[in-house]
């Protein structure tokens, strides 16, 4: 590992100033994915800016009905949080089907947002990749790539974004919110992560020395019955195959709001707003659930090893859309 | 680059000057002869190197010691009182709960953070109300532990000793 200069932020401007000043400069969360990355060579910053000790580790309702997440809040704490779990269970749930206990810990909702794809091509420095390398090619186009993208993937990156919180968080229209040395910004969740178009190496539209100061979720009262559900190679502690985070909304049979995003899709949390448009106004029916799962996945464009994503997203959305409009039924 | 810290490990103050790349893990093992945390895959998929982070488990190879000023790290040498091993520890005694024992440890302090996050009523992917108490039955213990991985496959008799552990 190369050696680095290793600063614990005392208050957010001047942690602002030095990452802004210093192109070789990172700020570190609670490191579980730039800590490994470090170890890989996969990255390899001359400095570290500690943030974990910023006033940045509370959730607070605010009186217009948002709740405020801030940036360092571990995933653990924010997945117990009563709040949370009343009013965005599908928030609650995606945390907890994140990672293991001892990482989520660890884990902060900045850097859960701002962790990288687990491309095994990505996570190897002895083999092409576009995304760390750029220029250097694609190793997962013709490789490995089970794990891949069916949806807004280029010619130069197939990865897929890792996050789970951000896929009930894209679902929910949270907004991110970030200060830079040119001062605060709010970012919706869905504008933060880009599709990999001709520079993959850019997983955001986050400018170097940004720093993610919280995330705001809106009131939403019917996220009240919403789900996230995850499908993975084995039952636990595994990065999402496919996985949908869905709130809807039923009166006389008929779905009159919904809202769904799908994970392990694409290069960024995957609003289906496609789907969501066939649903709006349709009797809650199977037909209805794998129209609008078909809608979205119209575009869809598989890989060698990958077609499996195509039935697997379409039967998971409608298992979750069975399942919430049941209960609301009940 | 060198940085001097202090850390409380097992109860005892300890300072020591670090180079910065070194992991919590590493300077447990290799600068303080803390050796029970043991390193296993090194990238925080298999738990042999969890440790008890300002009291919550934690993967140890994931983190810098030079971000850990000052915390109180607990691992599972420092779990027994004297002689007396801890619940958990005497469960997998009592039950066979390993094998080789490499992964054991780990096991041990996960076990342990967990079974404090069940008392808080933290629930678990796999709650099915997220707003009642938890009740730890073996889909709750096998989905929190999922974090430490046991080569030797003795899960069948962890899951029975963390059960014991938590009556």
């Amino acid at each position: 590992m190369k050696p680095f200069d290793y600063q614990r932020a005392t208050d957010a401007d001047s942690a602002i100033a030095t990452v802004s000043r210093d192109p070789e400069a990172r700020y570190i969360g609670g490191g579980t994915n730039l800590v490994d990355h470090m170890k890989l060579g996969v990255t390899q910053p001359g400095k570290l800016v500690d943030i974990t000790r910023l006033p940045y580790d509370s959730v607070e309702s605010l009186p217009d009905g948002r709740v405020r997440i801030g940036a360092t809040v571990r995933n653990s704490d924010l997945a117990a949080e009563p709040v949370i779990r009343q009013r965005y269970p599908l928030l609650a749930q995606a945390l907890l089907s994140g990672a293991s206990g001892q990482l989520r810990n660890l884990a902060t909702t900045g850097g859960n947002l701002l962790q990288r794809t687990r491309c095994p091509y990505f996570q190897d420095v002895t083999t092409p990749c576009n995304k760390r390398e750029p220029g250097s090619g694609c190793s997962a186009l013709e490789g490995w790539n089970r794990h891949h993208a069916v949806l807004g993937a280029s010619e130069r990156c197939v990865a897929t974004h890792p996050s789970d919180m951000a896929v009930a968080l894209a679902a929910l229209d949270a907004d991110v919110l970030v200060e830079g040395p040119d001062g605060q910004r709010t970012v919706p969740v869905t504008e933060l992560h880009r599709l990999p178009g001709d520079e993959p190496e850019q997983d955001t539209v986050l400018r170097h020395g940004e720093l993610v100061t919280a995330v705001e979720l809106p009131p939403l009262p019917f996220a009240v019955r919403s789900r996230y559900r995850k499908v993975r190679d084995r039952a636990s502690y595994a990065f999402a195959l496919v996985s949908v985070a869905a709130a809807v909304e039923v009166s006389d049979g008929a779905i009159t709001e919904a809202r769904i995003a799908f994970g392990g899709l694409a290069h960024k949390p995957w609003r289906a707003t496609a789907a969501e448009r066939a649903l709006h106004g349709a009797p809650a029916t199977e037909e209805t659930f794998r129209a609008a799962a078909d809608a979205e996945l119209a575009e869809a464009e598989t890989l060698r090893d990958n077609e499996f994503k195509i039935p697997m997203t379409r039967n998971t959305l409608a298992a979750v859309l069975r399942e919430l409009t049941q209960q609301e039924g009940s | 680059m060198d940085s001097e810290i202090t850390l409380r490990v097992d109860g005892r103050r300890e300072t020591l000057s670090v180079d910065t790349r070194t992991t919590l893990l590493d300077a447990l093992r290799e600068r303080l002869g803390v050796t029970s945390p043991k390193k296993g895959c090194d990238h925080g998929q298999c738990g042999a190197c969890t440790v008890l982070l300002d009291g919550r488990r934690a993967t140890s190879c994931l983190t810098f010691a030079v971000a850990n000023e000052h915390s109180e790290v607990v691992t599972a040498e420092g779990l027994a009182e004297k002689d007396e091993p801890h619940p958990v520890q005497q469960a997998l005694l009592d039950n066979d709960g390993f094998q080789c024992g490499y992964c054991t440890p780990g096991q041990v302090c996960s076990a342990v953070g967990m079974l404090d996050e069940v008392k808080s009523g933290w629930p678990s992917y796999v709650t099915d109300d997220l707003e009642e108490p938890v009740e730890l039955d073996e889909d709750e213990i096998r989905e929190r532990m999922s974090g430490n991985l046991c080569r030797c496959g003795a899960y069948a008799n962890i899951v029975t000793a963390i059960r014991e552990a938590a009556e």
